[in-house]
């Protein structure tokens, strides 16, 4: 039954279209940047009729990047694969380090739990700057600079707190006493764990897993100090774009939107999963 | 008769042992085998957390448990064999009603035909059978609470731990099922304990009842003896309905007259010989004395000491009337409408076998009517 007037109905469109023209018009202007050349974003007054080109995807994706001054070498599809690969496995090793922690934390009290909770979440807290001047030198040192390795264990520093508290929240919020009674049916501590808790908090996990996988590929300071050409990811990679000649804009807006797809793939994937998991799951008295 | 459950000196401590909250004190008990027990008490009073140590949700602070000869107080739920239906029902969200009480028996590998003619049957029982293939979020509390309850009760446990199982029910279903439950534990001849704060329930279905109160046991014994001999003013006034009467009294006695002075210019006065000459003694020994009296056992008599109404409810099968006496309020049940307004003096009596007397320091029972209390 609609018990909504035409005018309320109407003044809500007109409050959502505000919103999403706000929130969605850089991304639109993007998007468009990106199949257009230099010369043809940087005219005075703009537009937003042009003939589109592929250039930019081209230039990327083959690597070679045509500028005034002659063909420069670019490597950002390594770039892209460098991303990937260090925000999955960060949120892999998070997940696998995170989930039992926060259920930790979320069932047993321990002497200094709230402690050790907290000091993890801190972390958050600090400028990357100021841990990285240190980091550098002991990773320098331990020969953990510029691997694969070390930057996904600094990218715990991103992802572990954000797994870590979103999770726990959810676990604190399903009864124990689901956890006692399939305990109490002939099953141990372990298979109650994979079995009842963590099929429960699985909205939760999911959630906590695609916000840290987001933050992880936002990351940008940690990759750029700690990583060198090979090892870098989009954010840092970007930066090849602002060269002697100019700074190539049509690239920059194809390679954001190369760098944004996955992310923005995964949300829309995830927030479908999300809504459906939050209500399936709801658990009643 | 075989003990299938045996408390030794168990305290349950909140916090470090001796230091935080003391939640249940030195309670020690044997259920035997076969037998429902009820653990009677107010919130708060450790009934929850005694019945949660024995299934191992909790740790024991001191003390043992002893279930089904050998002592489980260290071991995890999964080796203690017992069952148990949660206050908060909690089913598993993610699968049906079915599968639910299914759950257990599917786990110790019976035989699927064997397991769907459990779960029938006591779904049956618990009337049950419509909402099967439901899922617990789509069903009303009571139900979830039926399912809970049958999930516990389909299974061959050594013990059976019930936490408030019909809380959320209708009271006809309640009345109906208390038989039907009661039935099938004694048929299957389970052994059950009953965690409710609803005496009516605790005395249709339980063979003893264990009162509770500051996570002490105030008393552990058959329905009848707890009403009839309570051990101490705690149970005596905890359980019964309309709860006991009670007064302050300076016993003394002349010319062949016991009489009881209450603190609030009022006497009862009986006959000497009335009373066993045991319990006389004890009374004029201590002179200081406090005694109660169920509402059914207060009359009103031409003869008696007197009163004034104060309230007169007519509940449909008895009448409750509350009456000023002695200062305090005294109330009694009859089982015929009392026409009587508020105001109107009355005249009261209390037989000498319908005493209860208690001392007034310890609130330990001293005597039950002509009997001294053990």
């Amino acid at each position: 039954m609609e018990t909504t007037s035409p005018v309320e109905r109407l003044l809500r469109g007109i409050a959502i279209t505000l919103v999403c023209l706000f929130f969605m018009f850089p991304i639109v202007w993007i998007v468009l940047m990106s199949f257009q050349t230099n010369e043809t974003i940087l005219r005075v007054p703009p537009s937003v009729i042009f003939a589109p080109t592929l250039e930019n995807y081209t230039a990327l994706i083959t690597g070679k990047l045509e500028t005034a001054a002659g063909t420069l070498d670019i490597d950002f599809m390594g770039n892209l694969w460098n991303s990937l690969f260090l925000s999955t496995a960060s949120v892999a090793v998070g997940l696998v380090l995170g989930v039992p922690a926060a259920y930790a934390f979320a069932r047993l009290k321990f002497r200094g739990s709230e402690d050790i909770a907290f000091t993890l979440l801190s972390f958050r807290f600090a400028p990357p700057l100021l841990v990285l001047l240190p980091l550098t030198i002991y990773f320098q040192q331990l020969g953990l600079a510029n691997t694969y390795g070390g930057l996904i264990w600094v990218y715990q520093l991103i992802v572990l707190p954000l797994i870590l508290w979103i999770v726990r929240g959810y676990f604190e919020d399903i009864p124990a006493d689901i956890e006692y009674a399939y305990r109490i049916a002939g099953h141990d501590f372990w298979s109650t764990f994979r079995r009842i808790a963590l099929p429960l908090a699985g909205p939760g996990i999911a959630a906590a897993g695609l916000l840290s996988f987001i933050f992880a590929w936002n990351n940008f300071v940690f990759a750029l100090v700690l990583a060198s050409a090979d090892k870098q990811p989009v954010t840092v990679g970007a930066l090849a774009f602002v060269t002697a000649s100019g700074i190539q804009y049509g690239q920059v807006a194809a390679g954001i939107v190369l760098s944004i797809a996955p992310t923005f793939a995964l949300a829309l994937y995830a927030q479908r999963y999300l809504v459906e998991g939050l209500s399936l799951g709801a658990v009643k008295g | 008769m075989t003990i299938q459950l045996s408390l030794k000196s168990v305290d349950k401590f909140y916090g470090p042992v001796g230091k935080g909250v003391h939640a249940v004190k030195d309670i020690t008990m044997d259920v035997p085998k076969g037998d429902i027990i009820a653990l009677l008490g107010s919130s708060g009073c450790g009934k929850t957390s005694t019945l949660r140590m024995i299934a191992g949700f909790e740790a024991v602070s001191r003390g043992t448990i002893e279930l089904a000869g050998k002592q489980v107080q260290t071991l995890p739920p999964v080796r203690r064999n017992v069952a148990m239906a949660f206050e908060g029902y909690s089913l598993y969200p993610t699968v049906t009603v079915r599968d639910n009480i299914a759950f257990a028996l599917k786990a110790s590998r019976l035989a699927e035909a064997e397991v769907a003619r459990r779960v029938g049957h006591v779904a049956d029982m618990l009337e049950i059978t419509d909402i099967l293939d439901r899922f617990p979020f789509s069903i009303s509390g009571g139900q979830q609470q039926r399912a809970s309850l049958a999930r516990a009760l389909v299974r061959d446990a050594d013990l059976h731990l019930l936490d408030e199982p019909m809380g959320q029910l209708e009271p006809q279903l309640r009345t109906l099922l208390r038989g039907r439950i009661k039935h099938y534990i004694k048929e299957r001849g389970l052994t059950a304990i009953l965690v409710t704060h609803d005496q009516t329930e605790a005395n249709a279905l339980a063979d003893r009842i264990a009162v509770m109160e500051g996570g002490v046991l105030q008393q552990y014994g058959s329905p009848a003896e707890i009403k009839e001999r309570p051990a101490n003013l705690f149970t005596g006034t905890f359980v019964g309905e309309p709860p006991m009467n009670v007064f302050a009294a300076t016993a003394s006695v002349s010319g062949g007259m016991l009489t009881f002075d209450l603190t609030g210019g009022l006497d009862l006065r009986y006959a000497e010989s009335a009373f066993d000459p045991r319990v006389r003694k004890m009374v004029l020994d201590r002179k200081q004395v406090m005694i109660g009296v169920r509402p059914y056992a207060v009359h009103r008599s031409e003869s008696g000491a007197a009163a004034r109404v104060v309230a007169n409810q007519w509940l449909g099968d008895q009448s409750h009337i509350a009456a000023s006496f002695a200062g305090k309020t005294i109330v009694l049940v009859e089982h015929d409408r009392a026409h009587l307004t508020e105001g109107e003096p009355i005249k009261v009596e209390i037989k000498p076998q319908d005493l209860h007397i208690f001392d007034p320091t310890s609130g330990l029972a001293l005597s039950h009517g002509n009997e001294l209390a053990a």
